[in-house]
Order: structure tokens, then sequence, then C-alpha cells
């Protein structure tokens, strides 16, 4: 069998998976990094997990043949493990060269996730330069390792990797004292019980190696001999964690450690030990020692991770949800059937089966929101990406940036959350570049020289709204309307008002910037972010105050599955309206129509509300004579009123929307269809983006 | 009846995929057993029958030099052969897992013919 035939397809999807995986909790690691480096107190397990992310993304992309990513993860590798052996100081500039490595490779996995084989060749080629440039050669070697000093047992020593040796090595130089601390488990529970001891150690100093090694009962026993770093008195370490199959002896000279004994109960023989003999070593007592945890009788602490939960592809949790929108469409034919049979004479049938539809629509309900459960998610996951990004932009311009959050748990369909990532970012990104003012400029105006950028999050009805707002400059509306006129989008400024026209921001090649700066002007305008939000059925609005900031509101619905939907008809078309949009609906004649500055409306109750008449929006006038009656929709969204005139209303429906499709331009004033069963497809408006046109004066 | 058992030992799912792909394609009709971490593989020896033992080096909570210093301590298990599959990490680790007992050191990338030969090798022995 050649080896071209071994496919792998499912292993390289796993590949992928694990690839984006393992890249984002680098990146999440290397923000803490970043953290710590600034006050000071690195915390060697960090480090070395990153250094475990690159390894293993090398070895896996070697295996797959992905030579771009192996190239780069491995040039990582040798960076970080330089790193974490001591032989490199992390500097801000070492922190920098990680970050952009790290951002190079979330495109690399992207592009390759997504089938694009496009070459990023000369990018990583540059990046592995950067990185070369930072490995100096390493200082002196350490003459005479203190680890031979130590005594330690060769059974232990021939098992200990370089990485933990250089753990060794940096506990003794920072004073610790050794331990060895031998623990004797069941074979069935060994982890649990193993967990519950480490826990334990690692609130009070450093856990290098775990060896496992063979005691008295080798049949139903499994040792360990843990080497451990502490600061602590051999007393306390002793009372915190000796019990029955566990004890604990010192590391120092003089001590010699023979191999577990025959029987695994008796603790191996301790030697009278003097308290401190490790090089250099402060006393004990001075150093602030985390609180003693007491063991607990019956440890069943599992540090274990145990995952309670299951990753699914998204793939299936949108066929699921089709499998549930047709079951709702078979029952809404066994209501039609029902109501057939009522009009042919079959009451009591009808009645009966009435009943039984009736309980199969509360169960679908129930079913159809456990799916719609499953695929909702905090949008706090995008948050941590948020901040390393903004972390970035800031450290670019030079702007000190800060990024507070609020509502991380608000819930939302997880396809709605991938999609308004994009957007979000870009609107933040504008925040920084063109928002936030330079720090003299904030100083000279009375404000705090760092900037801050708020994004809240909440659920408002069947909505979810995010806000992002910052304390900067605000949108200079006269700019954009100089703009606008320059771009012949408006004839006459002074009949634009302020709020119009910052609607002319999200026109397409709209830019008040004269230099396009590299971070925003990537070629993605504001005209791309509102048209991605409309694509999920949302909505975005501006306030702006100048010289204060700016708030960016975005609406969007909590899920674009399946909805409730108002099914009108005009000039002989069927529409659906998601009910969510919608108020109230009206019977009016021709007598209630006003006109307003040359616009219709409507008076509803205190408030005038401007009509629309959909047959004129599509251009679908009926060459009926129109009748003098007829329905009027009120539909809102924010605070937003619309009234849209139709001939009829018809019923009201649960429809699962699905996009139109790339063939199909983006229609304005509709944002899906949907399937109606019986073979019958209806076109589905989109409320937010009539609204917006309508509303806006001078279109 | 003499169906041999291959435990496979890598913290990476789409790596365990990939040697278990190798393994099936050889054609023979061995049992596969993975593990994905030093401790799982320490829980499966026990139930398992196992005829060989494939690991890496990196592995959470257990690596892969400590899995072997407790094979060839423990009498039951001392015969069992064992590949390090790994990275070539540093030569020192490379170095111990040979003196520690390794059979054979694999490194990543490896060519899926060559670890398949070396598989043969071992578990066809008379």
């Amino acid at each position: 069998m050649s080896e071209q035939n071994i496919t792998h397809t499912k292993a390289v999807q796993d590949f992928l998976a694990e690839a984006e995986e393992i890249v984002e909790q680098l990146g999440t690691e290397l923000a803490d990094l970043a953290d710590m480096a600034e006050s000071g107190e690195l915390n060697p397990d960090v480090l070395n997990s990153i250094f475990r992310g690159a390894h293993s993304l090398k070895g896996l992309a070697g295996m797959f043949s992905f030579s771009g990513v192996a190239d780069l993860a491995h040039n990582m590798e040798n960076l970080l493990d330089w790193l974490r052996l001591g032989k490199l100081n992390l500097t801000p500039k070492l922190m920098t060269v990680l970050f952009e490595s790290h951002e190079l490779l979330s495109s690399l996995i992207r592009l390759l996730a997504s089938g694009d084989e496009s070459s990023l060749d000369r990018e990583i080629a540059a990046c592995v330069t950067r990185i070369n440039a930072c490995l100096a050669p390493p200082d002196k070697q350490s003459a005479v390792s203190p680890l031979e000093a130590l005594g330690l047992p060769a059974h232990i020593q021939g098992a200990l990797t370089e990485y933990e040796e250089h753990r060794l090595n940096d506990n003794l130089a920072k004073g610790r004292t050794l331990f060895n601390i031998h623990t004797s488990f069941d074979l069935t529970t060994f982890d649990t019980e193993l967990s519950s001891v480490t826990e334990i150690l690692k609130k009070c100093g450093e856990v290098i190696s775990t060896l496992p090694s063979v005691g008295g009962n080798l049949e139903t026993n499994i040792d360990f001999e843990i080497l451990f770093g502490s600061k602590l008195p051999f007393e306390e370490l002793r009372a915190a964690v000796e019990r029955d199959s566990v004890s604990v002896t010192q590391l120092g000279s003089g001590m010699v450690l023979t191999a577990p004994q025959a029987s695994s109960s008796t603790p191996v023989p301790e030697t009278e030990v003097p308290v401190s003999k490790a090089p250099e070593k402060p006393q004990p007592v001075s150093e602030p020692v985390a609180p003693m945890p007491q063991v607990p009788d019956d440890s069943i602490l599992s540090a274990k991770s145990m995952s309670r939960t299951v990753r699914v592809d998204i793939g299936k949790l949108d066929e699921l949800m089709n499998i549930v929108g047709e079951l709702v469409l078979a029952n809404s034919t066994i209501a039609g059937v029902t109501a057939k049979m009522r009009n042919e004479g079959f009451s009591r049938m009808a009645v009966e089966l009435g009943k039984a539809a009736k309980g199969l629509e509360r169960k679908l309900s129930d079913l159809q929101k456990g799916v719609m459960e499953i695929r909702m998610i905090p949008i706090g996951q995008l948050y941590e990406k948020m901040s390393r990004i903004v972390r970035k932009i800031s450290r670019e311009q030079g702007k000190r940036v800060e990024l507070k959050f609020f509502g991380a748990d608000t819930e939302l369909d997880k396809l709605i959350v991938e999609d308004i990532s994009d957007p979000m970012m870009h609107i933040i990104r504008n925040a920084i570049d063109h928002g936030i003012e330079p720090r003299d400029v904030r100083v000279a105006n009375g404000k705090d020289e760092k900037g801050t950028i708020r994004i809240s999050s909440y659920q408002k009805g069947n909505h979810v709204v995010i806000e992002i707002e910052d304390d900067g400059g605000g949108i200079d509306v006269d700019k954009v309307k100089k703009k606008a006129l320059q771009k012949g989008l408006v004839t006459d400024i002074s009949s634009v008002s302020d709020r119009d026209a910052i609607d002319f921001i999200f026109l397409p090649g709209f830019s008040t910037n004269e230099t396009v700066s590299e971070v925003s002007g990537r070629g993605v305008g504001m005209d791309v972010v509102k048209n991605n939000i409309t694509a999920i059925s949302g909505m975005v609005d501006i306030e702006t105050r100048k010289g204060e900031g700016s708030r960016f509101v975005i609406t969007l619905p909590i899920t674009l599955a399946i909805i409730k939907a108002l099914v009108i008809s005009c000039s002989g078309r069927t529409y659906a309206l998601p009910i969510t949009s919608v108020l109230e609906t009206l019977l009016m004649t021709n007598k209630d129509i006003m006109t307003v500055e040359r616009k219709e409306v409507v008076q509803l109750r205190e408030t005038t509300l401007p009509l629309l008449r959909l047959e004129s929006y599509f251009d679908i006038r009926s060459s009926d004579e129109a009748p003098d009656e007829f329905y009027v929709v009120v539909v809102g969204v924010a605070e937003k009123r619309l009234g849209i005139a139709v001939d009829d209303l018809l019923c009201q429906q649960d429809i699962v929307i699905k996009p139109l499709g790339e063939s199909f331009k983006r229609f304005r004033g509709v944002s899906g269809a949907a399937d109606l069963g019986d073979q019958r497809t209806i076109l589905v408006l989109d409320i937010g983006g009539i609204i917006n046109e309508t509303m806006r004066s001078g279109s | 009846m003499s169906t041999k058992t291959i435990l496979i030992a890598d913290d990476s799912a789409a790596m365990r995929a990939m040697l278990v792909a190798v393994v099936e394609s050889l054609g023979e009709d061995f049992q596969i057993v993975e593990a994905s971490s030093g401790f799982e593989a320490l829980r499966l020896l026990p139930r398992e029958h196992v005829d060989l033992i494939m690991t890496d080096i990196n592995m959470p909570d257990i690596n892969g030099l400590e899995l072997i210093s407790y094979l060839r301590n423990n009498p039951n298990y001392k015969t069992i052969p064992v590949f390090i599959i790994s990275t070539e990490g540093s030569a020192k680790d490379v170095e111990k897992g040979k003196l520690l007992g390794a059979d054979e050191y694999v490194v990543k990338p490896f060519s899926p013919a060559s670890l398949q030969q070396l598989i043969s090798q071992y578990l066809n022995k008379a």
C-alpha cells in the first residue's frame, strides 16, 4: 500500500480543529505572559505551556506536511525553549516578536481551514528572521550544576527531561528546598488521588516532576515519586500532605535516598535532616507562606479536568435545527387537515386530532427551545480575543487604551457570535484609530491620557444589544457632511440633519481620513460592517458627541433559526415579517392617511407614524383598483417606528429563515427566504433595513 | 487468538488518528488502544494485554521518559517493546530515552512506511 493511499480526511479535520484550539490557547497565554512580564513575576508553568503548544503544533503540522505552519511553529518553539530554559530574558521586544508570530500563525491556520491556497511564505520568512535575531548566544554555562551536589538518586535523575532539570536548578537557585514525596495508590484510582496531593503541593511550591515507580504491591498499586521545590519548612510540609500512603522526605546534602522498598505502606526511611542545607537558602520563616490547606479525609478532590462538555460540529446543529423546522411544518399541515375535517363535518375527530396536534406542538416547542439553547454561547468568548487585538493596536498607535467589558454572560446563537466578531473588531479598531485622540491631545483637553472603550452586551426582549462606546473625540459631523457633498451624495448640506449625516459613514467608499491608516484602511469600510450586521438581521446605530466620544449600538436577534412570522400579502404577493419586530397591526382606510412634509403618515394614538406602502417600496403596484381599506403593520426596532401598509394579513406561522445564497446579491429589504411547507417559499422582509432606509430623509 | 494489541499514547488527537491510520493500513489484524496521557496509559496497561507501545515524550501529566522508566521497572511490562514517537527535541532527552530502555526512537515527521516496517519487525517475530 503506497504512502499516498493513506488518506486522512478525518485526521486532517481533527488537525485543523486541534490547531485552532492550540493557537487560540497560545493567544490567551501570551496575553497572560505579557501581563506577567510587566509585573516581573514569571510563572514557569505558563511559559512551559506556551512552549508545549508551539511544540505540539510543530509536530502536528510536520506530520500533515503543512510546512509553512511547521516551519513557523518550529522557530517559535526554539525561541520559547530558550526562554523556558532560562537562556533568554523576556524583553518587551521579545514579547512583540512572539505576538507577531502568533498573529501570523493564526492567519495561516485560518487560510488552511478555508481552503485558501494563497501563500504567506514571504511573511513567514520575515517572521522567522525576526525570531532568530532574538536568539543571542547563551551566557556562560553554569560551571557545576548544583544538581550534582544534590545527590539525586539515579533513577529519578535518569528520567528527568532537560526542561525538568532546568526547573530543578532554578528552584535551587531561588533557594528553595527540594523534597521527594512518595505516594502509593491503587491502580484504579491513582489519578484522582495523585491530583489531590499535587493540588495541595502546587499551592505552596513547584511540582518539578512526577515519576511513576514500582513499589511492593505492583499488582494492585502504582507508586509515584514527586520532586517538589518549596520554601516551606519540612515539618509544615509533612503536616500538610503526609498521610497513609504519602510520605515526605527532604533532599539535601548528606541524604541518600534508596529506591522504594518492598512494602509500600511504610514510608521511605527519613534520616535526621538539618533544617536548611541547600545553597544560599534564606530563612524559610521569613517567606510569606500560603495558608495550609487541610487534607480532607476522603479525598475525592478531582482536579482532573473531567470536562462535562461535548465538542459538536456546528454543521450537525444546523442539521438538527432543519429537522426540527421540518417537524414544525409537518405539524402545521396536521393543523390544516384538522381544519378541513371540521369543515367536512368530522367535528368530533377534528377535535381529537386538534388536541393531539396541540400536544405535539407543545413538545416541539420544547424541542425547539432545547436545540436553540445548544447553539447559544456567551458573548464573553469574543471579549478575550478583543483584549488581545486592542493591546496590539494600541501599542502600534502609541496610545494607551483600556477595555472594559460588561455582560459577558449574554448568550447568542453561535453563528451570530461568529458573524458579529469581525464587525465588532472593525468598530473597535476605528475607535482606537480615529476615535481616541493621541495622548497629548487628550491631556490638553483635560481627559485622562488613557482612553477607555466600553463594550456592554445585554438582552432586550427578543434581541441582544451590543454597545461599543469610546471616550474619544467623537465623529466630526461637519467633516462628514463636507465629504458627502464632495462625493455628490447630497446637494445641499443645510438640509441634512446631524443624525442623518452620521449615516453617511455607512456608504461604500466613505472614509474621511486622508491617509488610509494601516489598521483601519485595509479595504474594509463601515459599509461592509453594516452589511455584515444586516446579513444577520441586525441593525447598527451611532450616537456621537463632539469632543466626548461615540457609541455604536448593534441590535441583533438572539437566534436566526426558527422564528414566528406574520405572513402578509401585497399586490398579490406574500411576504413574511418576523414577529419580533411587529408591534401591532391595524385596519385603516385612505381617510386616515395624512401628508406631512411630502411624506405619508398616520395617526397612532398620540404619535404620528410614518407610513410606507410596501407596494411602492418593492414597486409591485397591481393594476387593480386599490381598495379603500388596508392593513398597517406597525414595526419597530430599537426606538424607531414605522407603519407598513399591506393588502391583507394572512396568518402567523413558524418559519426557518435561510439566506438567499451567493448568486443573489443582497436584495434591499429582504433578509432571506423561508419554506412555508407544501412547496411554497416566501421572502422574509428585512425590517431593520427597511426602517433605516425609509427614515433617512432625502434618501 | 494471537491478535496483537498496540497502545498509542499521545496527547494530540490528530496525531493519534494519524498513527492509527498508519497501523491500520498495514492490513493486519491489530487491536489498537489509545491513551491521551501518560496516566491514561498507566490505567490501560493492567486491563489490556499490550504487545507494543508507541509513545510521545511531551505529555501533560507524566512525560514519555517517566512512562518508560516505570515500564522497565515493572516485571509485568518490562519486555514490551516501546517506540518513542516524538519530535527531535533535545538530544539529551533522546539519549535518556534510549538509556531508559526504549527500543526505537522515531522522529516526527516520519515516513509511514518506515514506521510500518518497524511495527512488523517487532510484532511479527514468531
